[in-house]
């Protein structure tokens, strides 16, 4: 699938999907990688080294920050794939470094597929 | 997105890393919005300083990107933070929260930035020029800045904003633009408007109005830049409004032909309507003054105000510190200490911490603060004029 390259980088993983958009800040731990938004459908569980899939971002622009800290401790996302990426998430995979994708149909990915992302050149591959 | 040579550079690492995410920050945003180039900045205005609103992530990510050499490159203030940096203590802000705070401080102070924290950096050494392009953050020092000075500005978020004063340059879209300053409403004002209060009123009723679009008051009768600052600050809270005109008052009025746009009178029964709606309290545990942040004239009024009275209830006045000393050279801090009030510096109501310092129900006269105290601070708000307010503390 080819996108739009949000922030450049290779990585390959396992996916985690959201079908509902994710706010970083009060909805992840930045010191764990686990989903901490109660309620949510990806409650409990860790995005540390996985592709994580959502819609789009929501919630605080603190979020930034948080992408940023979940980067700098070692339980960031390998790769970050959207529907559509507002300027929240933007900020934050762009200062911690993890590539992103968006423009990306992201129904076509369920959780546990193997993902191959290429940021510099835009694309997602399900392998 | 044309890039000059210097910029590539700088996108493929030759300036360091800090350098190299901060220009990819804005390029993306840049090419998000459909900037055709890197424009340079005369000052930057940094939000996101509170360690009520940034929190952990923020902190850290702030004395990271210290810690890796980021420096400015243009003349770059801050946005309140969540305390007075220098009477914390005395004032009552919590400790551990203060050392979280001190910690921000020094962070934006080791990358250059003027630890000059306030929403009204015009008044305290950060004034930009007539169509100088700038990047801000704070809702009203946009406004102001835009509509008043007519500087050009979008309305920043922090790491934009501490982006553009890491490369000085800004991706040109939006309001530095000629055809996105154009206004879309005239707004007809038929009412006497004689306190601060009353443009806060107003602000807050047309911001509602006219969400993001740009209004072009007529009617407004002299007021003075406290009164412009009032009126910028509750569009921009209750709307998103970056940006007004007011005929024989703001620089570009006089550039636009309004004659075909849609009118709409505001007059005494919308401004009654919109203190009737934003008074949620009836007995203040506390007033706060000062959003945005107190002018000097605005200190000396208060000042006399309560000159020689005892408050029953306490009166802050909040402020930049450049105001302040200048407040305490003229007496005027003196006399409201003496009358139970306080002068309180870099910090405003909205982004400290005041529902933990057991305050309920505070007294403003800004419609910005009677926007945000309910939500933020779990405050109920009585929103009047300063005369009012001072006689409740008596």
């Amino acid at each position: 699938m080819k996108g739009r390259m949000i922030s450049p980088g290779k990585a390959q993983g396992e996916a985690i999907v959201s079908r509902e958009p994710i706010g970083f800040y009060g909805g992840i731990d930045a010191k764990t990688g686990i989903v901490i938004e109660k309620g949510h459908e990806l409650e409990g569980k860790s995005v540390t080294g996985k592709v994580l899939v959502f819609p789009c971002g929501k919630g605080s622009t603190v979020g930034s920050y948080v992408i940023y800290g979940l980067q700098k401790n070692g339980v960031g996302p390998a790769a970050i794939i959207n529907k559509e990426t507002e300027t929240i998430v933007a900020t934050g995979v762009i200062l911690a470094g993890i590539p992103c994708v968006d423009g990306i149909d992201i129904d076509q990915i369920k959780t546990g597929d193997n993902i191959e992302v290429d940021a510099d050149n835009s694309t997602v591959n399900v392998l | 997105m044309h890039l000059t040579k210097q910029e590539e550079a700088m996108l493929d690492g030759e300036m360091g890393e800090v350098a190299q995410k901060s220009l990819r920050l804005l390029v993306r945003l840049g090419e998000i919005y459909g900037a055709d180039r890197m424009i340079p900045v005369g000052s930057v205005q940094v939000a996101g300083v509170s360690y009520k609103s940034i929190g952990d992530p923020g902190l850290d990510f702030l004395e990271d990107f210290a810690a890796k050499g980021a420096k400015v490159k243009v003349l770059t203030y801050l946005n309140p933070a969540g305390m007075d940096m220098e009477n914390w203590k005395e004032i009552g802000f919590p400790e551990e929260f203060a050392k979280n705070q001190i910690r921000i401080m020094e962070a934006f102070r080791k990358m250059g930035i003027v630890v000059t924290a306030t929403c009204t950096p015009y008044l305290a050494g950060n004034l930009p020029r007539f169509r100088e392009n700038i990047a801000w953050s704070e809702s009203s020092a946009v406004s102001f800045s835009n509509s008043v000075i007519g500087a050009r500005t979008n309305r920043e978020g922090g790491p934009s904003a501490l982006a553009a004063a890491l490369c000085g340059v800004t991706p040109n879209y939006g309001l530095h633009l000629d055809e996105n300053r154009k206004p879309d409403m005239v707004i007809e004002v038929d009412a006497n408007m004689e306190f601060n209060s009353d443009y806060g009123a107003l602000g807050y009723h047309v911001g509602k109005l006219v969400k993001n679009k740009i209004p072009y008051f007529k009617g407004l009768n002299n007021p003075n830049t406290d009164q412009l600052k009032a009126l910028g600050a509750a569009m921009a809270a209750s709307g998103a409004v970056a940006l007004y005109h007011a005929e024989g008052l703001t620089p570009e009025a006089r550039d636009f032909d309004v004659s075909g746009l849609e009118k709409v009178q505001v007059g005494k029964e919308e401004l009654k309507a919109t203190f009737d709606k934003l008074n949620t309290g009836e007995t203040p545990d506390i007033v706060i003054l000062g959003c945005p942040h107190a002018s000097l004239r605005e200190i000396s009024a208060l000042a006399d105000k309560v000159a020689g009275k005892t408050l029953k209830k306490p009166i802050w006045i909040c402020t930049s510190r450049v105001m302040k000393e200048a407040a305490d050279r003229m007496g005027f801090t003196g006399i409201i200490e003496k009358a139970g009030g306080r002068v309180v510096a870099d910090t405003c109501m909205v982004v400290s911490p005041i529902e933990d310092m057991g305050f309920k129900t505070t007294g403003v006269n800004s419609g910005k603060a009677a926007n945000y105290l309910p939500g933020f601070c779990n405050q109920k708000v009585i929103f009047h004029n300063v005369d009012e307010l001072v006689k409740r503390c008596l």
